[in-house]
C-alpha cells in the first residue's frame, strides 16, 4: 500500500514540475514581494535602532525572504483540486477506489509540495542573498530541526486545505472559504508580518493558532531562535497541530460521504 | 461604441445574476476581499506600533498615501484586471471567441471576466481615505480636492494600463501570469509605503521603469508637509497626467501589436 502513495507522490512531483516558465515567473513575483518586504522590514529596524524586539535588520530582512519561500511549499493559498472534483461529482470516482481519500489527496499534496520546496522555496532566499544580507542557519545541524518543521508546516497547509475543500459537499462554491482561510493564514502566519513585530496580546494569540505552525515558527527555527529542548517543543506543538486537524479532515470527511449525491445523469 | 457600452452593461449584469446563485461564497468573498485590503492597513498601522513614524510620515499621512494607492487600485481591479484572464483563454483557445464579435475585444474580455466581488477591495480604500483626508494636515480648498481627483484618476489609468501591458503579454508567452502580478499586485504594495523606505535601485524601477511613484507617493508629497527626502518638486504631480496617458497608449498598443501576433492554438 505504501508504493501507492509513493507512485503518487512522485506522479505529482512529476506534474508540478512540468511547468517551467510559470515556475520561474512565480520565483520572480515572490523574490520582487521579498525584496519589497525586506526593504521595509530593515528600514524600520534601523529607525527603531538597529534591532525590533531582539531582532536585527538583518533576520527580519532573511524572515521576509524565507517567509516568501515557505507559500507555495505549504499551500498557502489553496488549492481547488479537490473542490472542483466534489462541484463536478467526478469525486464519486475517487471515493470508488479502494483507497483512503485523505491518504490519496495527501500524497499528491506531498509530491508537489516537494518539487514546490525546492523550485520555489530555495530561489527566492538565494536571489534575496544576492542584494541582502542574509542569514543562514548556524550550527549547521540547525538544517535538520528546519527540514522537520517544513515537513510539518506542510502536513498542516494541507489538514487545513482538506478541510476547506471538503465544506464543497455543503456549500458547492467554496471558493468564499478558501478566500477566508487565505486572509487568516496571511495574517496569523507571519507572511504579511512576523508575528513578533505584533503587540504581545495579538502575537499570544497568534500563536496559539495553528497558523503559526506553518511559516512563523519554521522560520524561527531556520533563523535560530530556540535551541536545545525548545526545538523539541516547537516541533511538538506543530505535529500536534498536524495530527489534530488531520483528524478533523477524517471527522469532515466521514460526515461528507455520508450526504454524497451524485450529481448529472 | 455606444453599441459596445450597451453590451459590455448586459454582460456585466448578466455575470452579477450568476455571482448572486452562490449567495454564502459570494457574501464570503466580498468579505475576504474587503479583509485582505484592510489587513495591509493594519500592518501598516502594526508597524507604528514599532516605530513613531515612517521615515517621517505619521500614521495619516502614510494613510493618505495608502489611500491614494490603493482606491484607483480597487478601481482598476474591479473594471481592467479581469483582461488578466487573457492566458487562459489564449491557452484554450476560446479568444477567437472575441475576435469574431463586432465590439472590441478588450471591452469583452473585461466584461466576460467581470467579477463584482472585488468591489470588496474598495470599501476598505475609500474608508482609509476618509479616515486620511479627516486628520491629515491638509487645507482640502478646491485647489487640493482638484490635486486629489487628478491623483486618484491618472491612478486608476496608470494601473489599467498596466494591467492591460501584463495581459498582452500573454499574447506572446502564456504562464507568465504570477510573473506581471509582481508589477501589479506587487507595484500596489510597494505604493502603500513612502517611496523613501525603499533602497535607490528599487525606487529607481518604480519611477522610471514602470512609473508606479506617480500613482500615490508624488501626489502625496505635492499634498502633504510631510519631509520629502528626496526632495521632489510639488509641481511633478502635475507630470501625473501625461506620464498616465503614455502608458495607457503603450498598452494599447501593445494590445493590438498582441492580437495581430495571435494565432490562436491549433491542434
Amino acid at each position: 500500500m505504501s508504493r501507492l502513495w509513493w507512485e503518487i507522490a512522485r506522479r505529482s512531483f512529476r506534474r508540478a514540475s512540468s511547468y517551467r516558465l510559470a515556475t520561474a515567473s512565480g520565483v520572480f513575483v515572490n523574490t520582487v514581494f521579498g525584496y519589497l518586504r525586506a526593504s521595509i522590514l530593515i528600514f524600520v529596524a534601523t529607525a527603531a535602532g538597529g534591532s525590533i524586539r531582539g531582532q536585527s535588520a538583518t533576520d527580519l530582512a532573511t524572515f521576509a525572504f524565507v517567509s516568501q519561500g515557505f507559500i507555495m511549499t505549504i499551500g498557502a493559498f489553496g488549492d481547488h483540486e479537490l473542490a472542483e472534483r466534489i462541484r463536478t461529482g467526478d469525486v464519486v470516482i475517487d471515493l470508488y477506489r479502494p483507497a483512503d481519500l485523505q491518504l490519496w489527496w495527501a500524497a499528491t499534496w506531498f509530491g508537489r509540495s516537494g518539487f514546490l520546496a525546492l523550485a520555489r522555496g530555495i530561489p527566492p532566499v538565494v536571489l534575496g542573498a544576492l542584494a541582502f544580507d542574509l542569514e543562514w542557519p548556524d550550527p549547521l545541524w540547525h538544517w535538520l530541526p528546519f527540514l522537520a518543521s517544513v515537513v510539518l508546516a506542510t502536513t498542516v497547509g494541507f489538514a487545513l486545505r482538506f478541510c476547506s475543500n471538503l465544506l464543497t459537499f455543503w456549500l458547492l462554491d467554496n471558493r468564499g472559504v478558501e478566500q477566508l482561510l487565505t486572509v487568516l493564514i496571511s495574517f496569523f502566519s507571519g507572511l504579511v508580518l512576523p508575528i513578533t513585530l505584533f503587540p504581545s496580546w495579538l502575537e499570544r494569540i497568534a500563536r496559539a493558532l495553528p497558523f503559526a505552525s506553518m511559516i512563523q515558527l519554521p522560520t524561527e527555527l531556520y533563523l535560530g531562535r530556540y535551541d536545545g529542548m525548545e526545538i523539541v517543543s516547537v516541533l511538538a506543538q506543530q505535529a500536534g497541530w498536524a495530527v489534530a486537524l488531520l483528524l478533523v479532515g477524517r471527522a469532515v470527511l466521514r460526515a461528507a460521504t455520508a450526504r454524497v449525491v451524485i450529481q448529472g445523469g | 461604441m455606444a453599441d459596445g457600452l450597451r453590451v459590455y452593461r448586459l454582460m456585466v449584469a448578466a455575470k452579477i445574476r450568476s455571482a448572486w446563485q452562490y449567495r454564502t461564497s459570494f457574501v464570503m468573498f466580498l468579505f475576504a476581499q474587503a479583509t485582505i485590503t484592510s489587513l495591509e492597513f493594519v500592518t501598516i498601522l502594526l508597524l507604528f506600533d514599532v516605530v513613531p513614524d515612517l521615515g517621517g510620515w505619521d500614521r495619516r499621512e502614510v494613510a493618505l498615501l495608502y489611500g491614494l494607492a490603493t482606491l484607483p487600485f480597487a478601481a482598476s481591479d474591479l473594471i481592467i484586471s479581469p483582461v488578466e484572464r487573457l492566458s487562459v483563454h489564449v491557452r484554450a483557445g476560446t479568444f477567437d471567441r472575441f475576435l469574431l464579435r463586432p465590439a472590441s475585444s478588450l471591452l469583452q474580455i473585461c466584461a466576460m471576466e467581470f467579477e463584482l466581488r472585488r468591489i470588496g477591495k474598495l470599501l476598505p480604500a475609500v474608508a482609509v481615505l476618509w479616515w486620511a483626508m479627516a486628520g491629515v494636515d491638509v487645507d482640502w480648498t478646491p485647489s487640493s480636492v482638484g490635486l486629489l481627483v487628478l491623483a486618484l484618476t491618472s491612478g486608476t489609468v496608470i494601473y489599467s494600463a498596466l494591467w492591460i501591458a501584463t495581459a498582452s503579454l500573454s499574447f506572446w508567452i502564456v504562464a507568465t501570469q504570477e510573473a506581471t502580478n509582481a508589477v501589479t499586485y506587487g507595484g500596489q504594495f510597494a505604493n502603500e509605503y513612502p517611496l523613501h523606505l525603499y533602497p535607490g535601485w528599487i525606487r529607481a524601477v518604480l519611477g522610471w521603469i514602470v512609473p508606479l511613484a506617480f500613482v500615490a507617493y508624488v501626489p502625496a508629497v505635492a499634498l502633504l508637509d510631510a519631509p520629502n527626502p528626496l526632495a521632489l518638486p510639488d509641481d511633478l504631480v502635475y507630470a501625473s497626467i501625461p506620464v498616465a496617458a503614455a502608458t495607457l497608449v503603450v498598452s494599447l498598443r501593445l494590445w493590438s501589436l498582441g492580437i495581430r501576433h495571435y494565432q490562436s492554438t491549433g491542434s
